[in-house]
């Protein structure tokens, strides 16, 4: 970690990282590089570390080794989730969490990117430009019917839905995607991936998914997790041929 | 601006309910003053006493639940800025006495003579000025609040750890309190008071001039709070009380939440202690003992956390039955404290107003059924 940050081109630059809890290395000497307008989908068996890679990204997990650069020159090992969602690093968590007590147009205006600070807040009321990108974000995730229920009366599905709009709404420069399809129908999936392919057009991505035909339908490089390592990469169809990734994923 | 502000917050409800909160603190008063003690509209003084002492305690409340109902920070120690509002007043008031103590000391105290001061301690001077107090009274609690809010916050104490230090937090308080050298009364604090802003304080129009201010202070928490909640800081504070972490996240500063109503609050609960030590005539560090902090945290569960009228309903509701199960069953008063707890965590999750909302819901649901 006292290496100096080093210059790369990628958006997202992991190299070397290495996470422990309590001896156990839910990552091990993890490297990764996602370059700008770049989509990637990053598969692996249950525990592969996951989740864990990121917790790493966005500073809720401190690597004990390793070097994880966004944007060339911000160390992320040293901001904390604040600053690193500030930077421009957005999350969807496998878990959908949203806020349960606010509607779903205030669940979006609360992710909105811009103000954040608590004394702006106090006085300040949503701008016209603002409204104007509710409504539009509203019309992507198709929830604009439901803008005005509390999130807590929303079916799994919508939720999720609603965490990819309040992502959309920070605009960020990079969204991670912590399986977003989990407990979806059929149908809801190819339309998550429609929009995912939408929002890619203007956004770099990272989707962590199980679902395979939800992988195919986005089409993009895939990034083979196993054990906190990297087993494979390459598209799909390259990596479900590799002997290594069909022995992970058939011989457990 | 800071019109536009207040206003904007308040649903009908609220101001009417703030209206209600007018009407009770300019009407008692009135016919306290105007009535001859024989008409049966006649308000005794007593009964002026005992409400205004509910006014402060519902104004705390409030400030209780606008930390704990809105921001999830469960402080059982805001009866210390309660208390220490109260002494900031108790020290203006003891400077009033002047040369008509029992020593005839026209600078210290009473209890200082008693103790064989030979001259004001540091931190007294200015209290003879009530433009002084009047501010120490918002900047004592306040300052506190910002010194453990900071460093707690900060450092992501939170849930029972953080409900543990404001309890350690009143309690060193009341420790300290206690002792003589402290210079502020020890054990036995503050009385005897005379007079505040040149009125005697014993005197009916006093009185009731003191009660109205209780119920202005209230009604004025009232729209500050209607108006914090209402904004889109209030958004954010309710969303960190429910996913802090997801705020996180999403690029929010929290501490800087949390710090803003724990201030807020503070000081609200120091301008109410304020308010009651003229007229319970008293102020001691019993002030400060814990139990005191967590019966405010009671009234607010009573009354509904997370609402605005709910706290002020709870601090009335209980302060109502406690004084008069103190008077008619004095033994019986702890155990129906512990009972109403364990009642309302099992029964009423949502508090008094939250049975109106229940209510509500459940009509809605015979309605929609039945058009079903
Ligand atoms: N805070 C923690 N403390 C201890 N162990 C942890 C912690 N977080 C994760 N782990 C362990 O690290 C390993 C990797 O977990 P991670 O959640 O990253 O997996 P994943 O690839 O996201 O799995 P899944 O597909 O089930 O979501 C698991 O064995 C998990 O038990
Ligand atoms: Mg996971």
């Amino acid at each position: 970690m006292t290496s100096p940050v080093k210059s790369t081109s990628a958006l997202l630059y992991l190299s070397g990282v290495t996470v422990s809890f309590d001896g156990f290395k839910a990552l091990n000497n993890l490297s990764l590089l996602v370059e700008p307008g770049e989509m990637r989908a990053i598969i692996g068996p249950n525990g592969a570390g996951k989740t864990t890679m990121m917790d790493v990204i966005t500073g809720k997990t401190r690597p004990d080794e390793g070097e994880v650069v966004f944007d060339g020159q911000a160390d992320l090992t040293k901001l904390d989730e604040a600053d690193i969602a500030t930077l421009g690093i957005g999350r969807k968590f496998q878990k959908p969490t949203v806020f349960e007590n606010h509607t779903v147009r205030d669940n979006l205006l609360l992710a909105l990117a811009g103000q954040r600070s608590w004394y702006r807040l106090l006085l300040a009321a949503p701008t016209k430009a603002e409204n104007d990108r509710l409504d539009e974000i509203l019309t992507v995730i198709r929830m604009g019917p439901q803008q005005h229920m509390l999130a807590a009366r929303l079916s799994h599905g919508q939720k999720q839905w609603l965490e990819i709009g309040m992502l959309l709404a920070q605009d960020p420069k990079l969204l991670l995607v912590d399986e977003p399809v989990a407990g979806m129908t059929d149908v809801e999936t190819e339309t998550t991936a429609a929009v995912l392919r939408e929002i890619n057009k203007s956004h770099s991505v990272v989707v962590v998914e199980h679902d395979m035909s939800f992988v195919r339908a986005l089409g993009v490089k895939v990034t083979v997790l196993h054990e906190g390592s990297m087993l494979a990469e390459g598209s799909l169809d390259q990596v479900s041929a590799d002997p290594r990734v069909v022995e992970v994923y058939l011989g457990r | 601006m800071i019109q536009r502000f207040l206003w904007r917050g308040l649903d009908t409800k609220l101001r009417l309910f703030i209206g209600l909160v007018l009407l009770v603190g300019i009407v008692p008063p009135l016919l306290n003053l105007l009535m001859p003690p024989g008409s049966p509209f006649y308000v005794p003084a007593w009964m002026l006493q005992l409400v205004g002492k509910y006014l402060c305690y519902a104004s705390l409340a409030l400030a209780v639940d606008l930390v704990w109902g809105y921001c999830g920070i469960l402080s059982l120690g805001h009866a210390a800025f309660f208390a220490l509002g109260g002494y900031c007043m108790g020290m203006y008031l003891m400077r009033q006495i002047g040369s008509r103590g029992v020593y005839g000391n026209p600078v210290l105290p009473d209890f200082m003579v008693f103790l064989n001061y030979k001259e004001l301690p540091w931190f007294w001077h200015g209290f003879d000025h009530f433009w002084f107090a009047a501010p120490m009274i918002v900047i004592v609690p306040s300052v506190l609040a910002l010194a453990l809010g900071w460093f707690a916050f900060r450092s992501r104490v939170t849930g029972v750890y953080l409900s543990i230090i404001t309890q350690a937090m009143t309690f060193a308080l009341l420790l300290a309190f206690f002792r003589n050298d402290m210079g502020l009364g020890g054990n036995n604090g503050m009385t005897d008071f005379k007079d505040i802003l040149g009125f005697p304080v014993q005197a009916d129009g006093t009185r009731a001039t003191l009660y109205f201010a209780s119920a202005l202070a209230l009604a004025l928490f009232l729209m500050i709070a209607g108006a914090v909640v209402g904004s889109r800081f209030g958004k954010a504070l309710t969303a960190v009380r429910d996913a802090e972490s997801r705020m996180r996240f999403l690029g929010y500063r929290v501490e800087g939440y949390k710090l803003f109503v724990f201030v807020l609050s503070a000081a609200m609960a120091g301008i109410a202690g304020a308010l009651y030590v003229p007229q319970v005539g008293i102020i001691n560090p019993s002030e400060f003992s814990p139990g005191n902090s967590i019966e405010a945290v009671l009234w607010v569960a009573v009354g509904g956390r997370g609402t605005l009228i709910g706290p002020v309903i709870g601090a009335f509701i209980v302060n109502w039955t406690k004084t008069y199960l103190t008077g008619a069953l004095p033994e019986v008063w702890l155990f129906a404290l512990g009972g109403l707890f364990v009642a309302v965590t099992l029964f009423l999750p949502r508090g008094i107003v939250g049975l109106w909302g229940q209510y509500k819901a459940r009509q809605e649901r015979t309605k929609r059924t039945a058009t079903a």
